[in-house]
């Protein structure tokens, strides 16, 4: 069976390459003018052109109640469902019982940030933020403590969509 | 020696330190300034970090090339490995030491050192690092040594990719000299001289060539383009298919000195098309650079000639980030069935014109270079009727050869 070849015969003034290089010239020259997309990032971060979604999980916060202690009762469970086992937490009781984290230590760079321990913590405590100038000098400086999890002013991620429907 | 013997050789060191580290400081600027300049076209804004501009890039990429690890392939060839970047490199720099780059200097010293004696010099001291009697005949001989650098290296490499790049390199550059020789020819023709200051000196005292050639600059132009490798002719690099040919199996300074020797090429071969067919250093609609030689003089045409380099530098830059690559079988046809009987053509024809010229004793002046330039008309119409027609693209007759 012949294979069958369709011949177009485009018109000289699509096939030509002077035209065609011409115009390109013409294109890239213009180009030399337009005003450049290239955001200067340490100087310059536009937040209305592009911004990070909220649903964003980055590297962790602790939130804090009224008196400034973390809000985490030592449960438990993050530790127990962290599938990374990026979490370290040894649980302490004061006199009137209440539990609080004697040891709460996360290795940023063990973590697979999941978001789990945010999903799974009953007191709303643990949280993935909405951040990412992460750098550090030293590697030890990765593992956050508790008082570090606690100084983290950026948002905390949302996890889903509060739009979509489908959401949790 | 005599000590006016001792002058020249000394002032013939200071113009080639000064001359060639010119250049160089050129090649590091056309090194940022293309980045710059493809980051523009882009809408981007290309490396703007180091210096003022950015403009100190080059010397962070070469401290960098100089601190990074030499590779030499197990089964390359060590020693036509080695000398390959060398000989890819000094072609390019050779060729700017014929090329005047101002007007005459006058100099003059008189002074004794210890142990050497007394050197003495006083004339206009010519802006060139040699003044070759043979100037242009130097140039297209040593342009065409720039080819055994880039197939010595594709070949000792022993890699596929650097052997196919080598070869494409050495078929195209031995095409193009071709076209390149027979549109310097027409420069020939119209200055009667093939000395590069005798270019100049004819056109700053009549006119510019590239009124009475504007085909010999078109053709110039296009070759120029192919021996120096650039964009649409990369074809010996061709980054997308042969993973950068020749260079692929270098690395460090020694994969610098590529790009080095391109960049001077193409600095050099820019300041060709200023001098040939743009007036050299000549300063247009003025006469006082031409009489008397003076310092001022000197560093304003120095100047000027600066700017129509990079002039072309700019046009250079522009056509690599604008037009795609040629297919292999289209380079050839565009240098052997196009470029090469148009050059012949135009020679012929120029060639008549000026003994007819002659005959009828024109002077060279502005009627001369409108009468050659109405004689380019038809050969320029007929090589863009070829380009224009499709055949460059589509390859001559193939559609005929699919309906029947």
């Amino acid at each position: 069976m012949a294979i069958e070849v369709t011949v177009v015969r485009r018109p000289e003034r699509n096939v030509s390459y002077l035209r065609a290089s011409l115009k390109g010239m013409a294109l890239t020259f213009q180009h030399l003018f337009r005003k450049k997309v290239t955001m200067q990032y340490p100087e310059e971060i536009s937040e209305d052109e592009w911004s990070i979604s909220p649903r964003w999980r980055g590297t962790h916060r602790m939130l804090t109640d009224e008196q400034g202690r973390a809000r985490c009762v030592a449960c438990g469970l993050c530790p127990q469902i962290c599938p990374a086992n990026c979490i370290k937490l040894v649980p302490g009781e004061d006199e009137e019982g209440n539990r609080y984290p004697l040891i709460y230590e996360i290795d940023e760079f063990r973590c697979v940030f999941c978001g789990y321990c945010q999903e799974v913590c009953p007191e709303e405590a643990i949280h993935v933020g909405v951040h990412y100038e992460n750098a550090e000098y030293q590697r030890e400086r990765f593992v956050y403590d508790l008082e570090r999890l606690c100084a983290q002013t950026h948002p905390v991620s949302s996890l889903w969509d509060p739009a979509d429907p489908r959401g949790e | 020696m005599t000590p006016e013997l001792k002058g020249f050789l000394l002032l013939g060191l200071v113009k080639a330190a000064v001359g060639f580290g010119l250049l160089l400081l050129g090649v590091a600027f056309v090194t940022w300034l293309e980045r710059r300049q493809a980051a523009f076209h882009q809408d981007r804004l290309g490396p703007n970090r180091v210096g003022p501009f950015g403009l100190f890039q080059p010397i962070a990429d070469g401290i960098k090339n100089f601190i990074k690890e030499e590779l030499v392939p197990a089964d390359a060839n060590r020693v036509l490995f080695l000398l390959a970047p060398a000989l890819v490199f000094t072609p390019g720099l050779l060729l700017f030491a014929v090329i005047p780059f101002a007007a005459p200097m006058p100099v003059s010293f008189d002074f004794t050192l210890p142990l050497l004696g007394r050197f003495v010099y006083d004339d206009a001291m010519p802006m060139m690092i040699a003044n070759l009697p043979i100037g242009l005949l130097f140039v297209l001989a040593v342009s065409s040594l720039g080819v055994y650098g880039i197939v010595l290296a594709g070949w000792a490499s022993n890699s596929k990719y650097s052997f196919l790049g080598g070869l494409r390199a050495s078929a195209q550059m031995v095409s193009y000299e071709v076209a390149l020789g027979l549109s310097v020819i027409s420069v020939f023709l119209v200055a009667g001289n093939v000395t590069l200051t005798g270019v100049v000196e004819a056109q700053q005292a009549k006119l510019w060539y590239i009124l009475p050639l504007t085909l010999g600059f078109v053709l110039f132009v296009v070759s120029a383009l192919a021996e120096t490798n650039r964009l649409p002719f990369d074809l010996p690099e061709a980054e997308s298919e042969l993973v950068y040919g020749y260079h692929t199996e270098y690395s460090a300074m020694k994969f610098a000195m590529f790009f080095l020797g391109e960049y001077a090429a193409l600095i050099t071969m820019s300041a060709l098309m200023a001098t040939l067919f743009f007036g050299g250093w000549d300063i247009p609609f003025t006469s006082w650079d031409e009489g008397e030689p003076s310092v001022v003089a000197s560093l304003a045409t120095l100047i000027v000639f600066i700017i129509k380099t990079f002039a072309f530098v700019f046009i250079y830059i522009w056509i690599r980030w604008s037009l795609p690559r040629f297919r292999y079988d289209q380079l050839m046809a565009l240098g052997w069935k196009v470029l090469l009987p148009i050059a012949l053509g135009y020679i012929m024809l120029l060639a008549t014109a000026i003994w007819l010229l002659e005959y009828f004793n024109v002077e060279q002046d502005l009627l001369y270079g409108l009468i050659l330039f109405v004689v380019n008309l038809p050969v320029i119409y007929v090589l863009f009727w070829i380009l224009d027609s499709g055949r460059l693209v589509f390859g001559h007759g193939l559609q005929r050869r699919i309906t029947s």
